[in-house]
């Protein structure tokens, strides 16, 4: 029984990870058709301002605000290093290429990847930031025998609210009503007066900000070094391409799936856990190329 | 693939390439050694960008090449003279490259891209976690006893093993040379620039594709191996994403115009590396990442185009036009 609670609950808490990674990155692909490698940048770089934030505010655990306080400081760091970074990502780059079919986008993106890796050494240095008073001040709890740190029960919480603010942005809003109909058909977007080019920088904002929040809440539960982008954006890849490029849902979906299936690897046969996701995400590719919540495309002549 | 007055001036390169050896220190004879056996990786890479498809995950058969040897040498495979050793790596990794090929072959863009990935990282995760296997983190080393029957000894192991890889990658490239300009190199071209009106026309698409798949995954095999014998040690960091996007950058780095560029591109960037990670470790990657952004912005035929620009402008040439290749669309 106890088993079974470590692999949902561990299950749940990697779909939570995974989602807050994936959500941005196939959000981004379905409106500008980018599969963007920098996504992972911008997860590291919302990390790293996240975990400075809480120890420059409160070094050693104490600080002039109230400890919880420290969340909205996450949140706050996130969001600021989406609307700065992201802008400016795409307005100065992205743009350039966004007519040059997917491999160059993607290339250029990578080419970002690299560079910011190494601003991230640059502004932040090369030791690791341990801000783990968010997490360790709830303490755990006992769930079915099990004793469960309390941080990690709210973390899928924080993917929840990502998934509601998205929902809501693309299916509540004008913005959301015009990116839709950008999606659909950008030449007739633009006819009717739609501004494009202005949809594209907001949508990649968006995407940067949900990546950049999800570093700057999993920052807390382990320490941020240099290199996290790396791992993270490749996981997100299989998230993603197993729901489906461009479909939120199928993003969800994914997480859900892959968390559960490296949560249960983990349990029985630790040392095929990253074998078992990539293998899915082969199979998937194979089975059904467009993923499990694609659109299946028509190839123009 | 260009004009035979290009061969010449090569074929003059390969020969100052023979007698400088000597000279060089053991150092940079290194770094060139290695610079060609990557050079045959991208060499491999270039030829599927050719046809649109960007195999973001070449290390597939660069580790995939390398461990054959490895795993071969840890359970006792007799021989252990290079080119013996090297055949097998190659071999392998084109026998792994015909399996995948069936099924990649079929995809293309994003989903080409995506699928090498997702393959490159299955041997990533198995070669990292079967240690009974691949010897985990840790590695394998890959010990060649002779070269080509070959004694060497500390002072002249450097020297023999440029030699070794420079004929072994001479004999590749003009294995490739051909290949491009025979009608599987046009086809891809015109694969490049629409697939479904080649089909009309009656050639067969997939299996074009498969074949120049194939012939890259040996292309890959064959450098992995080579690297393996020059550094004497693997490693499952080899097949790791972020190698096989190096490989995807020193492609474009030197141009996809020739099949001299992918080895011209490889050096160079094998040098700068040297020199940047020396002068400059936490920023080597900034400056790779801005030298790829100028090439994409700037220069779409790397390296080699500026290269031809320059030597049709001394001639009194008209310049020839930018290489098709990674611009239209």
């Amino acid at each position: 029984m106890d088993q079974v609670t470590i692999v949902v609950l561990n299950g749940v808490l990697f779909a939570s990870y995974l989602f807050l990674v994936s959500a941005g990155l196939t959000f981004i692909y379905g409106v500008m058709r980018i599969l963007n490698v920098a996504h992972g940048s911008l997860y590291g770089l919302g990390a790293y301002m996240g975990a400075w934030l809480v120890l420059r505010i409160w070094p050693g655990g104490t600080g002039p605000l109230p400890p919880w306080w420290s969340y909205l400081v996450l949140l706050a760091g996130g969001v600021l290093v989406g609307v700065t970074v992201g802008p400016l990502l795409e307005r100065l780059f992205i743009r350039r290429v966004a007519d040059r079919g997917e491999v160059i986008p993607l290339i250029l993106t990578f080419a970002l990847f690299l560079i910011l890796e190494d601003v991230m050494k640059l502004v932040w240095g090369v030791n690791p930031y341990l801000a783990d008073m968010p997490y360790s001040m709830l303490g755990s709890l006992s769930l079915a025998g099990v004793s469960y740190p309390i941080y990690q029960l709210l973390l899928p919480l924080v993917a929840l609210a990502a998934a509601g603010l998205l929902w809501f942005v693309v299916k509540r809003t004008l913005f959301g009503k015009l990116i839709v109909s950008v999606i659909a058909d950008r030449e007739v977007s633009a006819a009717m007066g739609i501004d494009v080019p202005r949809m594209y920088t907001f949508a990649f904002t968006l995407g940067a900000v949900l990546a950049a929040v999800g570093g700057a809440f999993i920052a807390p539960m382990s320490s941020v070094v240099p290199g996290i982008s790396i791992e993270v954006i490749i996981l997100a890849f299989a998230v993603t391409t197993i729901g489906g490029l461009g479909s939120v849902p199928g993003a969800a979906i994914g997480a859900v799936l892959v968390g559960l299936l490296r949560a249960i690897a983990i349990q029985g046969w630790p040392e095929l856990d990253l074998f078992v996701v990539y293998a899915f995400m082969a199979l998937v590719l194979l089975l059904k190329p467009q993923g499990l919540f694609g659109a299946l495309e028509v190839r123009r002549i | 693939m260009r004009r035979l007055r290009d061969g010449r001036t090569l074929l003059l390169g390969l020969v100052a390439l023979l007698l400088i050896a000597p000279v060089l220190p053991s150092w940079l004879l290194f770094l060139l050694t290695i610079a060609f056996a990557k050079g045959l990786v991208v060499l491999g890479v270039v030829l599927l960008l050719r046809g649109d498809l960007v195999s973001f995950g070449h290390g597939l058969y660069y580790a995939g090449g390398a461990y054959a040897i490895g795993i071969a040498l840890k359970d006792g495979f007799p021989v252990r003279d290079a080119l013996v050793l090297v055949a097998l790596g190659t071999l392998v990794a084109t026998l792994l490259a015909a399996v995948v090929g069936v099924f990649i072959a079929r995809y293309r863009g994003i989903f080409f891209g995506m699928l090498s990935t997702a393959f490159t990282m299955i041997l990533y995760s198995l070669l990292l976690k079967l240690r009974w296997l691949s010897g985990g983190t840790d590695g394998i080393p890959v010990r060649a006893s002779t070269y080509l029957g070959i004694e060497t000894s500390a002072d002249t192991v450097r020297l023999v093993q440029y030699y070794f890889v420079l004929a072994l990658t001479a004999a590749a490239v003009y294995v490739v040379y051909r290949v491009a300009a025979s009608p599987l190199g046009y086809l891809m071209r015109a694969i490049y620039d629409n697939e479904i009106r080649v089909e009309y026309m009656g050639a067969s698409v997939h299996r074009a594709i498969y074949r120049t798949y194939v012939l890259a995954g040996a292309l890959g095999g064959l450098g992995g191996a080579l690297a393996a014998v020059t550094v004497g040690h693997i490693s499952p960091d080899m097949a790791y994403w972020t190698v096989s996007g190096e490989f995807v950058f020193v492609a474009l780095f030197g141009g996809l115009g020739s099949v001299f560029a992918p080895l011209v591109g490889s050096v160079v960037f094998e040098l700068v590396r040297n020199y940047a990670f020396k002068l400059s470790p936490y920023t080597w990657q900034m400056l790779l990442g801005g030298v790829l952004l100028a090439i994409i912005l700037f220069a779409p035929g790397g390296l080699w185009s500026l290269f031809e620009r320059l030597a049709a402008r001394h001639a009194g040439e008209p310049e020839p036009p930018a290489p098709a290749p990674a611009e239209q669309r």
